[in-house]
């Protein structure tokens, strides 16, 4: 009864979750491989093939220059998602000391960063990339950047609010009495004990950095052309959308499987890092076999 | 005897292939009070909730019947929700255990009592008001017309409790149930619920049933006894019978790990050095009110001292400041003034932190969640380097479960996996891991039921015995510090009371507090056994 199951392996229990997972590492693979994946270059014009539908030769059609839609998405794709990781990460790690901090000593401190997060928390996002833009030109910075601090004060605050309640728990208490120092407490008590919510944040805000940084690529704050990016192939497309539906449809349908992939992902992940829900599915597993 | 309020016959919960009460039958008459007794997971509070179509749990099916008498007569197994929500509060009235947590915080009292009277009497709201200032007199609430405006923070938890019972009875309902409803109260307040039930009972006519793990309380409450185990009614008798000749092996059971003043103490220590010695101990807290700042003396100069392997009963009701000493002697918090000293070294001192340990109340909240029982254990040896590397530290856990009791294939387990008696031991086995000279037991065994209570006792005087430890032992239930302690200190409102030997202290009590204190526990006998 007591043989354990790893986390990883019921995670995939989860149809839904299994899937999801499934198709992150199809777009792991994308951001490893897209340029050899790419059966044309970026930047191949052929004219006369210009508008053409989805077919043999080009599975996703071309554009209004020829190029080929579904290696320009899956360069995009690796665009994307190279900025969502790398600005989420910053987002989280920055926000989750913070958040920790605040909430683990509280006072003054507390107050003070967290007057700090409200203020960015205050920010527009576009009005940020457009601050930032001013400073460093538009570009893949900018966009991290501005995304990543945008994102920081939304993980400070799930940290804080998490901490405070399990800074009061009794068993903190206990290890306070034991003459444990604060790092071993933050680390082996409070972090373990608020990562549940921070990663269902982690992959929303993953979903949602996406999403944003399709809409600064859109504005042409983003990634600048001639390197692909799918919120700029949706601008694009918007003078072809009655005759060539391909041109926005596939972008399009990328940054919705991908934000969906990362919400999903999230609830599963969830519960299985959950011990007491994580019995639960073993006693369902078990129940089912039965 | 008159026809039944609550009659149930056959009544099975299924969760999945589950079976968690088994084919239960029982009934309760006008003016009697049913007891079910039974320890956690019996399927006690499952059977009440079942019976009168409270229950809510997911994928839960109950079959058999359970009618209510009276006009109409109603069958309550497989009601519709609306036929339930007239009889729900119209016609059985509920009290719960945790009075901080089944009042609304955001209502004040009079709304929480008159929404019933409102909705099942369709009274006005001038006559319904009437009727609430005329329930919290019935439950003994000081000052009730001023009450009526305040708001559930402001009472303690034995008002909150007796308004509990006033929102119950406030439409004078044909039955109430009340599960648990002293568990989480002192000893004295508990006495005050339990003669205030019975004196409405007599009042109102009320049929009560009576739920509760410790077969004292319901000596002092029940009419009719149904003890429960594993979902079955394994004895259905008269109170008295119960008591006198139990039938099932589990009934004497539950009769022998009852707390009961004059029980033997732990065997004498003779003359062992003062290990802990405590001087004019002060502990000041500040307290935020809407009239501004204010001091909160929880503990006013108190002095004590422990030898070396005996044990200090310190009693005391809640808000008496019990866990403050705890916490100025574990530098938890800072006290004002005066000096606490182990071995002539103060317990602020960091070297303190392995010589004094402590076990916490609730074994649900001082695991933590995401652990296994062996990080818990460990983190001690972790954080004083007391044994080498993984291996020796996964040695030492081993040997710790096996002195609480526990088999070493409990290591890899999580908190949630275990039950509360199990928690409490590693715990324990966490508290001695330093081997430390003083162990702090703040009601260490308060949230258990009394036959767990029992064998934790027995653990911790074996403990006492075989390590030679020292404990400071925190409890509210004298009959518990009687079986444990060799002195006893009775602390009120922070001032000691009475401190002296537990022998005297328990054959001649000096104050009228602790002799209030003494006779709140439930005696030997039921109630209606007479002096007996």
């Amino acid at each position: 009864m007591n043989q354990r199951v790893s986390p990883w392996k019921l995670l995939l229990t989860n149809p839904i979750t299994a899937l999801s997972a499934a198709v992150l590492v199809v777009v792991a693979v994308i951001v490893v491989g897209a340029g050899a994946l790419a059966p044309y270059g970026i930047n191949d014009i052929d004219v006369p093939n210009a508008l053409q539908g989805p077919g043999l030769t080009h599975w996703f059609g071309t554009d209004e220059l020829g190029r080929d839609v579904l290696s320009r998405v899956l360069v995009a794709i690796q665009a994307s998602m190279r900025i969502a990781v790398i600005s989420v990460t910053f987002a989280a790690v920055v926000g989750v000391a913070i958040g920790l901090l605040a909430g683990y000593r509280g006072g003054w401190l507390d107050s003070v960063l967290m007057r700090v997060v409200d203020v960015m928390f205050a920010f527009p996002v576009l009005l940020l990339a457009l601050a930032i833009v001013a400073i460093l030109g538009p570009g893949v910075t900018t966009t991290t950047l501005a995304i990543g601090i945008v994102f920081t004060p939304i993980f400070a605050r799930v940290a804080r609010a998490s901490t405070l309640s399990v800074r009061t728990e009794p068993y903190v208490a206990v290890s306070r009495t034991m003459g444990t120092g604060d790092g071993y407490i933050l680390g082996h008590h409070v972090l373990p004990n608020i990562s549940g919510p921070l990663i269902v944040q982690t992959s929303l805000s993953l979903a949602f950095a996406t999403l944003s940084e399709a809409a600064l690529s859109f504005l042409g704050l983003g990634i600048q052309p001639p390197q692909p990016s799918l919120g700029r192939m949706i601008f694009d497309s918007q003078g072809f959308v009655t005759m060539a539906w391909w041109m926005a449809v596939f972008p399009g349908a990328a940054i919705f499987v991908i934000v969906l992939a990362f919400n999903l992902l999230g609830d599963g992940l969830r519960d299985v890092l959950d011990p007491k829900q994580r019995t639960l599915i073993e006693a369902r597993r078990a129940g089912r076999g039965r | 005897m008159s026809a039944p309020v609550l009659d149930v016959t056959d009544l099975r919960v299924r969760i999945g292939n589950r079976e968690i009460v088994g084919g239960v039958s029982l009934s309760v008459a006008r003016e009697q009070t049913l007891g079910i007794v039974g320890e956690s997971g019996s399927g006690k509070s499952m059977t009440a909730l079942a019976a009168t179509g409270l229950l809510d749990a997911p994928g839960a099916v109950v079959t058999g019947s359970a009618v209510l008498a009276g006009t109409p007569q109603t069958q309550l197994v497989g009601a519709s929700a609306r036929v339930l929500r007239g009889v729900h509060g119209g016609r059985i009235g509920f009290v719960f255990q945790d009075p901080g947590t089944s009042l609304n915080p955001l209502l004040t009292l009079e709304r929480q009592i008159t929404e019933s009277l409102e909705a099942h009497r369709g009274s006005t709201r001038r006559g319904a008001r009437s009727r609430a200032l005329e329930l919290l007199e019935a439950v003994g609430l000081p000052d009730p017309s001023a009450r009526l405006h305040s708001y559930p923070h402001q009472l303690s938890g034995g008002q909150r409790q007796r308004v509990m019972i006033a929102i119950a009875l406030a439409c004078d309902p044909e039955l109430l149930i009340a599960d648990e409803p002293t568990t989480a109260l002192d000893v004295t307040t508990q006495a005050q619920i339990i003669d205030l039930v019975r004196e409405l009972q007599r009042d109102f006519g009320t049929a009560v049933v009576w739920i509760s793990h410790d077969l004292g309380v319901i000596g002092q409450v029940a009419d009719q006894v149904t003890v429960l185990q594993a979902g079955e009614a394994v004895e259905q008798a008269p109170v008295l019978d119960v008591f006198d000749h139990p039938r099932q092996p589990y009934t004497r059971e539950l009769l022998d790990a009852r707390p009961l003043i004059g029980a033997d103490g732990p065997p004498p220590v003779e003359e062992a050095p003062v290990l802990l010695d405590v001087a004019g101990l002060d502990v000041t807290f500040t307290a935020e009110t809407p009239r501004g700042r204010s001091d909160v003396r929880a503990v006013q100069d108190l002095s004590f001292r422990i030898r070396r392997g005996t044990t200090l009963g310190l009693v005391g009701e809640s808000g008496s400041g019990k866990s403050t000493v705890a916490a100025a002697l574990t530098a938890l918090v800072r006290p004002a003034a005066g000096t606490a000293t182990l071995d002539g070294i103060d317990v602020a001192d960091r070297s303190m932190r392995r010589r004094i340990s402590m076990v916490f109340q609730d074994p649900f909240s001082s695991l933590n969640p995401r652990r296994t029982v062996a990080a818990a254990i460990a983190e001690p040896l972790r954080v004083h380097r007391l044994a080498d590397g993984k291996r020796g530290r996964a040695a030492r856990v081993g040997e710790l479960l096996e002195l609480v009791g526990l088999t070493p294939e409990f290591a890899s387990r999580y908190p949630h996996e275990l039950s509360g008696g199990q928690r409490q031991r590693v715990s324990i086995a966490r508290a001695v891991a330093v081997e430390p000279d003083l162990l702090i037991l703040d009601e260490s065994t308060a949230s258990l039921d009394v036959s767990v209570q029992d064998r934790v006792l027995d653990l911790l005087a074996e403990l006492q015995r075989e390590l030679g430890l020292t404990y400071l032992f925190i409890a509210h239930d004298l009959a518990v510090v009687q079986r444990m302690s060799h002195d006893v200190l009775v602390l009120r409102d922070g001032r000691a009371v009475e401190y002296r030997s537990a022998a005297e202290l328990f054959a001649h009590p000096d104050a009228d507090y602790t002799r209030a204190l003494l006779a709140a526990v439930p005696p030997a006998r039921p109630r209606g056994a007479g002096a007996a």
